[in-house]
């Protein structure tokens, strides 16, 4: 049977570090992973939570006063500032894909937009909700 | 002869092997995403901090429970794909499938417990109200 030659591939983390200077394509690129994957932490909580309203009242009252504490309060803030920012940067992907905004320019534009408005809109779920 | 096109020699020869199917997953989710996502943050956001009977009241709503559960629905697949494309760039072999494995059940577990959650608040709210 033929063996099949084993080749050290470099992945994807190659790109980050010393060799690759930062960017806002890149780093708005790679900021809409970190907040996808970070919101996980967040659905957990959120489930967590529902959970605890769907069983007894004891129960609840403890867990609802971990997410209305300082730290759930925080964590939460920063779910909806990871949230708002996914979902902006999600809009952008789907600007991409329609081939447009690509140039350099308007991409690095569309970055800070997606970077200031993930702020203006968790400003907004704070005041309103 | 071979009748075979160029197509079709190339179909499931990428990286992949699911051709577009994966990112086209991610557009589809992505979308219905940005129609549920601000519906659920002012649902979930407006209850949270309230009392058990309010909240039960608030969740077991229809047009709450059914956002939620399709926020839950869409939003884990989403996420489990997406983790997927993560771990697939910084992971390989054994380790791959461990960690592609652990979000897609991750992403079920989630998704079974807020319907089980919304369900069970249904039935609180309709005890409550006899």
């Amino acid at each position: 049977m033929a063996e099949t030659k084993r080749v050290e591939r470099p992945l994807s983390p190659f790109m980050i570090g010393q060799y690759y200077r930062p960017q806002m394509t890149s780093m708005s690129s790679i900021l809409t992973r970190i907040t996808g994957n970070a919101l996980a932490v967040s659905a957990i909580l959120a489930v967590w939570w529902l959970l605890a309203a769907a069983s007894d009242e004891d129960y609840f009252n403890s867990i609802n006063w971990l997410m209305t504490s300082f730290i759930g309060d925080l964590i939460f803030t920063l779910s909806a500032l990871g949230l708002w920012y996914h979902y902006l940067a999600g809009l952008r992907h789907l600007y991409f894909d329609a081939g447009k905004g690509l140039e350099i320019e308007t991409a690095e534009k569309l970055g800070w937009a997606c970077m200031i408005g993930s702020v203006v809109l968790t400003l907004l779920t704070i005041i309103i909700v | 002869m071979r009748y075979m096109t160029d197509r079709q020699r190339a179909v499931g020869k990428g990286a992949s092997g699911t051709g577009t199917e994966h990112h086209w997953f991610m557009t589809i989710s992505g979308v219905g995403l940005a129609f549920l996502v601000p519906c659920f943050v002012y649902i979930f956001g407006s209850a949270l901090g309230r009392p058990q009977a309010e909240v039960i009241e608030r969740l077991s709503h229809p047009f709450a429970a059914i956002v939620i559960a399709l926020t839950f629905l869409v939003g884990m697949r989403h996420f489990a794909k997406g983790a997927q494309s993560m771990i697939e760039d910084y992971a390989a072999g054994t380790t791959r499938k461990i960690l592609v494995i652990f979000v897609y059940s991750l992403s079920y577990v989630l998704s079974a417990a807020t319907l089980f959650a919304l369900g069970k608040m249904v039935l609180m709210g309709l005890m409550a109200s006899a």
